[in-house]
């Protein structure tokens, strides 16, 4: 007999063998719309997912990541404070022992209208492997996975339903 | 300290009286309640010194002589003859998880909501130097999770090779992440260690599932730890030692709030009402104030209460059971003051007794709280010692549910501020129960208990706004907890005779 709260997943198993993510809204941040349409796609695509939900420390993200043993943490970052959010978060992940975890970072991540590949750059130099430009589909993103994780087996798979 | 010794009740019950004996394995004292099943009433209750260290049944024998002898029954008038156990130093626990803040706790709140004492906590990889320390814990159980379902198997299956080399005997619970919990049986049985695998205590970051841990660590306690803390002999007297006794708190707490809401199907043939007559909304919370600790449960699931709170954290149990190590009115007694300061503790006795600074032996509060320590068994007697005792029951009252209620944390952010919510929303729980010796021999009970309720002093505390508050004055909660394992109307009968009818109020 489990309980859950309001942010938390579900604790939906996914598919045995699929790969464990653990996703979130990294900082002060409340957008939820977003996060709520990527755990569709995600779930929809078998994976085996930990939605952490909105206003996520770092430290919540590596514990959950530690304690689940995934192969990747999805941040997510609308309210422009991305820079400052996620600085450190592999140094943690390192700290913590997760040195082959996959990092990937999207949304809103800077203020004002710079340079996308100054962006881009900026956050690889975090330590984060892929960073998605605002306006990035669900699917973009199942298409990233299939890429590093080899998860869904079938390019593509369960991506139809996620499109908006 | 110790609460009333056996009284009278008026009338006595008929010699054709089916009664229940429900017996508390004290500590200090080993208590008895004779209840009448037909009526709920309480026959008799008596107590007498426990005598754990030579023999259990003497002291049960002595306080089923005096309560026969109270309430004029014959011992073989019992249908039901039941105990729990508090003796002993308590069900020791050491718990061992991966994450603290998360398999760790969660094992944590599995161990206190089985009613046992959380001896130590263990987190990631165990060290050799902390397989030492937890042999020199001597627990009675250990609780080993780690990993959500399907997540980390490499530290629970460390864990499980170190557990293996260490010199405990105690017995293992494996409740940790599922594909690999039959492995770790084997390495821990393959050593010779009694293990039972149970359900992940959380099997995934959001889902917190304490009851399948509970339910193996009672069986452990019933099937292993009655025998091995010597309490075989008094199955003369008992059919059989159910459980902890705060777990028997627990227990009788679950029943109070079941009354109160939609009745399940087991509970309206028992005669269960769905809603109290007098009725009463929502969870249930009982204090229970020690001389060493202070314990807190809470029965209900929580939800914010208030609109746009954004729950964060671990998930709640809906039965859960908080325990101040450092919060007692006697071996605890400085620290309730360093937490408080002299000051505040001064307010408290001035509050309710004027004068009664003045009145204490050199008018030095924190001396005369000092003293306590050494005369634990003191019960007090003058106006002032009543008004010390009621200052630090009201403060240990205080504290230990303003850490066992939600808190509210407010946030400023880009979009305003925003309302975080940590635990459980206690504020329209309806039903406050106080129990333990400090609260119920007190005559001031009612407002210590009182100290439960939310303030202004401290308005992101969810502590319960406007509870019916009532007093366990004869210590029946235990023995409620335990006749509802065989007989849930009887128990109920025994609740509402007790506890609430007591009060005055309609039922």
């Amino acid at each position: 007999m489990g309980m859950t709260s309001g942010t938390h997943d579900t604790g939906a198993a996914g598919i045995p063998g699929a790969p464990n993510l653990v996703m979130g809204v990294i900082g002060v941040d409340v957008h939820a719309v977003g996060n709520k349409i990527l755990e569709y796609a995600l779930r929809q695509a078998g994976f085996r997912l930990t939605n952490l939900g909105i206003m996520v420390s770092q430290e919540e993200f590596v514990q959950a990541a530690i304690e689940t043993g995934a192969s990747a943490i999805l941040v997510s970052s609308l309210y422009g404070h991305g820079e400052i959010d996620c600085r450190g978060l592999r140094e943690k992940c390192i700290e913590a022992g997760l040195d082959r975890i996959r990092l990937y970072v999207g949304g809103n991540l800077v203020v004002g209208s710079r340079d996308w590949h100054e962006v881009e750059e900026t956050f690889r130099k975090m330590g984060f492997d892929r960073v998605a430009p605002p306006g990035t589909r669900p699917g973009d993103v199942l298409a990233l996975l299939q890429e590093d994780l080899g998860w869904p087996a079938r390019p593509g798979a369960g991506t139809k339903e996620a499109q908006p | 300290m110790a609460g009333p010794t056996g009284r009278r009740h008026e009338g006595g019950p008929a010699l054709s009286a089916q009664l229940a004996l429900l017996y508390d394995l004290g500590s200090t004292f080993t208590k008895v309640a004779a209840v009448d099943l037909a009526t709920g009433a309480l026959v008799a209750w008596a107590k007498a010194p426990s005598s754990v260290a030579t023999d259990v049944t003497e002291g049960l024998e002595t306080a089923l002589g005096e309560a026969e002898a109270l309430g004029g029954f014959d011992r073989r008038q019992a249908v039901w003859r039941l105990a729990s156990s508090s003796a002993a130093g308590g069900l020791r626990l050491v718990a061992v998880g991966l994450v603290p803040e998360l398999t760790g706790e969660a094992a944590r709140r599995a161990a206190l909501g089985a009613g046992a004492k959380v001896v130590r906590t263990f987190s990631y990889e165990l060290t050799s130097g902390e397989v030492r320390d937890l042999d020199e814990a001597r627990p009675d159980i250990i609780l080993l999770a780690g990993g959500t379902d399907g997540g980390n198997k490499s530290v629970i299956l460390q864990n499980a090779s170190s557990l293996a080399s260490a010199r405990t005997d105690a017995p293992i619970v494996v409740a940790g992440n599922k594909v690999v919990a039959e492995e770790v049986a084997r390495v821990l049985q393959a050593a010779g260690k009694q293990t039972w695998v149970t359900e992940n205590v959380l099997p995934s970051v959001g889902v917190l599932n304490v009851d399948p841990a509970r339910q193996a660590i009672r069986e452990v306690f019933i099937r292993r730890i009655v025998h091995a803390k010597g309490f075989d002999r008094a199955l003369r007297y008992v059919e059989g030692v159910l459980m902890p006794t705060p777990t028997a708190v627990l227990t009788a707490a679950q029943l109070l709030a079941q009354a109160a809401s939609p009745a399940r199907p087991r509970d309206r043939e028992a005669g269960v009402p769905a809603v109290t007559p007098a009725g009463w909304p929502g969870g249930v919370v009982v204090v229970d104030v020690g001389g060493a600790t202070t314990d807190v449960h809470s029965i209900g699931k929580g939800e914010p209460t208030q609109p746009g709170l954004i729950p964060k954290g671990l998930p709640e149990p809906v039965a859960k059971r908080t325990v101040e190590g450092d919060l007692g009115v006697r071996w605890n007694a400085t620290s309730i003051l360093e937490a408080v300061g002299v000051e505040a503790i001064q307010a408290l006795m001035e509050k309710v007794v004027p004068g009664a600074v003045a009145a204490t032996p050199g008018a030095d509060v924190a001396r005369a709280v000092t003293s306590l320590r050494e005369e634990t068994w003191r019960v007090p007697a003058a106006a002032w010692e009543i008004a010390l005792d009621y200052a630090l029951a009201a403060s240990a009252v205080d504290l230990a549910v303003s850490r066992h209620a939600g808190q509210i944390e407010e946030v400023y952010t880009p979009s305003g501020k925003v309302s975080v919510l940590y635990g459980k929303d206690l504020t329209e729980f309806g039903l406050l129960v106080g129990t333990g010796g400090p609260i119920v021999s007190n005559r001031l009970r009612t407002a210590i208990v009182r100290a439960a309720l939310s303030s202004e002093r401290q308005p992101l505390a969810l502590k319960p706004r406007r509870p019916r508050t009532v007093i366990d004055k004869h210590y029946v909660l235990y023995a409620v907890g335990l006749l509802a394992e065989r007989d849930r109307a009887a128990a109920w009968r025994l609740a509402r005779a007790s506890l609430i009818d007591l009060q005055g109020e309609p039922s």
